[in-house]
Formats: structure tokens, C-alpha cells, sequence
């Protein structure tokens, strides 16, 4: 009975640590936008974006609030929250997918390794599946993933007003994961 | 204790499978929500004569011309009004995002009005809820009219001031409804009979509701409470409230103020205390504000991270 009982408290002990994933996460992503006309460039930053990486499985997600894009003109980013984004009615914009060929991606040695990411990007409530190509950085065990993606207003619903380019140019940058302590 | 077996058993079977389906951001937790200071609750710091809950954002310069036509009940002679017009320009600049300071040049009377916003409470809705935005507005309006010859008194220059202070209780409601209340005090040096209060109080009210995203319509009042401005020889008050309506239309740097009003004067002590003209005499001005605002100090830039991930 007491060997049963050991034996079952083991399994137990094994199955929840056997959960332990390497995550890292981080509070300060880096996205920038940027639209270029012959009339006007239009640039925005977000230096708050939440995003965690999951290394076995290469999941990744990030999200990042709308009203932390911060403008030169002041104006323009009340435009870009109560007209455009609508950022009361969606609050975030925020992608889940994950890289796909992630077991390429060597932890221990430092290097710039080309990957490719699939998920869903969801922005001012459409959500669209999209594939890009990115890189994951590793230099000195720090873990860095950036990504420079083309984004369609069109395509979100964003009625952007003439000024602003079709497709506006997206840096991804998250320059800051740490490892995930639960 | 023979239960426990399959329910030992079944508890770890259920935790080998679990966690697949949760978000992972979810565990990082809820950021505590940024306090969200309520913005654009009305399109401009001016509603059509009265001050808005809104203040010039920090570093931007905020130039107005305001125009009032003569009256409509001048008729097709008059043109209804086109062919007279008032004047006043006006500059607001923002030195932080709470505090407003300005000056405007008007043609009645050659009056200069200097003025400062002080934004003392913001609206929120984040986790600090704050219901309303209490603002301080104080405005000194100095006449520069010649000083007329056989003064039947002695002149002296603090005769030229007129101070106005008010309240701003406003709150924005939904994002189409916005409103407030203005609780004022003007002050004259002067005044020309006895009879007269130097001292007057009054209570505004003001309020938008935003039709589509780029136009807005806007309405304010002002209540002169009772036994305070000059009356006719017949007991009956000469000076009116104040009532205007109007239309804000706004593009990308420009916001145009299309109104009616009773008060062709555009300097808060003139709209509040010396509006003679009655709507149901069909004596309205229709006027308009043209604000263009113009970006004097930019933000600070942040800083390049040191690690920029190369992109291929």
C-alpha cells in the first residue's frame, strides 16, 4: 500500500514539473509603423509591447495597446485613437501563431537565424492569417525576434484617410525576452 | 482510500494534457490599466463662444480667427448680415498638457484679452476613475479705445480691465455626448451706473454631439442671474442671454466652427455680460471660427534600443 502510494505521488510530482516549458517574455516590444506618400511620411512608436515566446514549441504572441503609439503631432494621435483605430472599441492589436521552424534555432549559439512565423493578427477586430519571414538573434543568451511586415488598412477595416499609404510598413522588434518564472 | 487511485491516476493524466489552449499572454497578467485620460471630448478648446473641457495639447500653438457677421434680421439690404462683420484672433499654445495660455486681439472696443487654462481634474476610465474634468479658465480683457475727451471723471488705466474667471465642470459621457457646466465671475472696474453690479454672476452650460467622425454639433448658453446688469428706464433689462448653435467641421490639422449666436462679441466678458440682441427678434449673427494648429515642440524622441535584431 505504501509503495502504491509513493509510487503515485512520484507520477504526480512527474507530471506537473514534466509541464515546465522554457518561456520567455517581455513588457518592452518595439513596434514601429511607418506610411510614406509623396505628401506626407506618417510614423508612429510603441515601446510597450507584451509578447512570449514558447522555445520548444515555438509559439509565439505579442500584443500591443493602441493608444501607446505615440506621435510627433499630438493631434494626429488623437485622430489615429478616435477616428481610425477606434481604440476604445478595440483596445489592442495582438498576434498568436507560431514560428514554424523554430528546432532550427540553436539557443546555445549565438547567431542571427532566419525563420518563419504563421498566425493570426488581429487589429481593429479583423483577424487575419498571415506568413512571414523574420529572425530570431541569439548574443550572449539573450533571445531577440524582429520582423519587418506590410500591413494593408484595406485589410483591417481601417479607413485611413488619403494621406496615408495603402500599405503601411511594420517593424517588429523585441529586443528584451526573459525566461519565464511562473 | 481506494478511490484516491483513479483520482491520483486521473489527476495526472489531466495535467499531462492541459495547456494547450490557453492564451500564454494570459499569464503574464493583467497590466494594471494605464489610467486612461479621456481625450477629444470636444473638438476644439473653444465650444463657439465658451471654453471647452479641452486644452491645447503640450508644445502645439493653436491660432483662431473668429468672425461674426452683422444681424439676419438686417434683411437682403444688409444682406443679412454679411455686409458687417467683427473680428477677433486669437492664440492658444499649450505649455503641458494641463496648462493653456493664450492671447487674443479683438475689434470691438480694440480689446486685447490675455488668458490661462488650468486643467485642475482629468476625466479617466481607467483604474482610478475620475467622473469629470474640473477646469480653472481666468481671462483679462483690456480695452485700448482712446481715452474720449471732457471725461466728466478722472481717468485711470485699471477703468480698460474687465476679468472674467470660471469653472469647467465637464464630462464626456459617451464617445458621441459630451457636456459641461460653467460657473462664472466677471468683474468690471468700471461700470456705468450705480445701478449696475461691478460684480456679476453667472452660469454657463455647453454641450456637442458628435455626428460623424468629423463633424460635431455644438450648443452653449449663458444665465445671467438676475438684479445685476443695467436696466431701461422702464425696469426691463437690457442685456440678454447668451445663446449660440453651431456645426464644428474638422479635417486634418484645421477645425471650422460654423454658428448662430446672439453675441456678435467674441471676448468672454463681452458674450456673458453685454449681449443685447434676443433670438426671437431675429437678431442672430451667423459667425465662424477657423482654428489651424500648428506643432511648436515636438516630443523627445525615445532612444534606438542597443540591440537591433538585423533583419535579413
Amino acid at each position: 500500500m505504501k509503495a502504491k502510494l509513493i509510487a503515485l505521488t512520484v507520477l504526480t510530482i512527474v507530471a506537473f514539473t514534466s509541464q515546465a516549458q522554457t518561456k520567455y517574455f517581455t513588457k518592452k516590444g518595439k513596434i514601429v509603423f511607418r506610411s510614406e506618400t509623396n505628401m506626407e511620411t506618417i510614423e508612429a512608436t510603441n515601446d510597450r509591447v507584451t509578447s512570449m515566446l514558447e522555445v520548444e514549441s515555438g509559439k509565439l504572441e505579442f500584443a500591443a495597446a493602441i493608444t501607446a503609439f505615440e506621435f510627433e503631432k499630438a493631434l494626429m494621435q488623437e485622430h489615429f485613437n478616435e477616428d481610425y483605430m477606434e481604440s476604445k472599441k478595440f483596445p489592442k492589436a495582438s498576434f498568436k501563431g507560431t514560428i514554424t521552424d523554430m528546432n532550427t534555432v540553436d539557443l546555445k549559439k549565438d547567431g542571427t537565424y532566419p525563420v518563419t512565423v504563421k498566425g493570426d493578427l488581429t487589429m481593429h477586430g479583423v483577424t487575419k492569417n498571415i506568413t512571414e519571414k523574420g529572425t530570431i538573434t541569439v548574443k550572449g543568451g539573450k533571445i531577440s525576434a524582429a520582423a519587418n511586415i506590410d500591413v494593408k488598412c484595406k485589410d483591417y477595416n481601417i479607413k485611413a484617410p488619403s494621406k496615408v499609404a495603402e500599405v503601411i510598413q511594420v517593424k517588429i522588434n523585441i529586443a528584451s525576452y526573459e525566461p519565464f518564472k511562473k | 482510500m481506494k478511490f484516491i487511485y483513479p483520482v491520483f491516476f486521473s489527476c495526472t493524466m489531466l495535467v499531462s494534457f492541459n495547456g494547450v489552449s490557453q492564451d500564454m499572454l494570459d499569464e503574464l497578467g493583467e497590466d494594471p490599466k494605464e489610467m486612461e485620460r479621456v481625450t477629444a471630448s470636444f473638438k476644439n478648446s473653444k465650444v463657439i463662444n465658451a471654453q471647452s473641457t479641452e486644452t491645447t495639447h503640450k508644445g502645439v500653438l493653436d491660432f483662431r480667427i473668429s468672425h461674426r457677421f452683422g444681424m439676419l434680421s438686417g434683411g437682403l439690404y444688409e444682406l443679412f448680415g454679411l455686409d458687417q462683420a467683427s473680428l477677433r484672433l486669437s492664440f492658444d499654445y499649450g505649455i503641458t498638457s494641463r496648462l493653456m495660455v493664450g492671447f487674443g486681439r479683438s475689434t470691438y472696443q480694440k480689446t486685447y484679452d490675455e488668458y490661462i487654462k488650468y486643467k485642475i481634474l482629468w476625466q479617466t476610465d481607467g483604474s482610478n476613475k475620475m467622473p469629470i474634468t474640473l477646469i480653472w479658465y481666468s481671462n483679462m480683457a483690456i480695452s485700448t479705445l482712446k481715452v474720449p475727451e471732457n471725461l466728466p471723471y478722472e481717468f485711470k488705466f485699471t477703468q480698460r480691465l474687465v476679468y472674467t474667471h470660471q469653472l469647467i465642470i465637464g464630462r464626456k459621457f459617451t464617445e458621441g455626448f459630451t457636456a459641461e457646466i460653467l460657473p462664472t465671475v466677471v468683474h468690471r472696474n468700471i461700470v456705468a451706473t450705480a445701478a449696475e453690479k461691478n460684480t456679476v454672476y453667472v452660469i454657463g452650460a455647453a454641450g456637442r454631439i458628435k455626428l460623424t467622425r468629423r463633424i460635431a454639433l455644438n450648443a452653449e448658453y449663458f444665465y445671467v442671474l438676475p438684479d445685476q446688469l443695467a436696466k431701461d428706464a422702464t425696469g426691463k433689462d437690457i442685456y440678454t442671454n447668451s445663446l449660440s448653435i453651431g456645426f464644428d467641421i474638422e479635417t486634418g490639422g484645421h477645425v471650422f466652427q460654423l454658428h448662430f449666436t446672439n453675441s456678435p462679441i467674441m471676448i468672454d466678458k463681452g458674450y456673458i455680460t453685454e449681449t443685447t440682441q434676443k433670438w426671437t427678434d431675429g437678431d442672430i449673427n451667423f459667425g465662424f471660427n477657423i482654428s489651424r494648429v500648428f506643432t511648436i515642440v515636438k516630443p523627445k524622441k525615445k532612444e534606438e534600443p542597443e540591440t537591433e535584431a538585423p533583419i535579413e
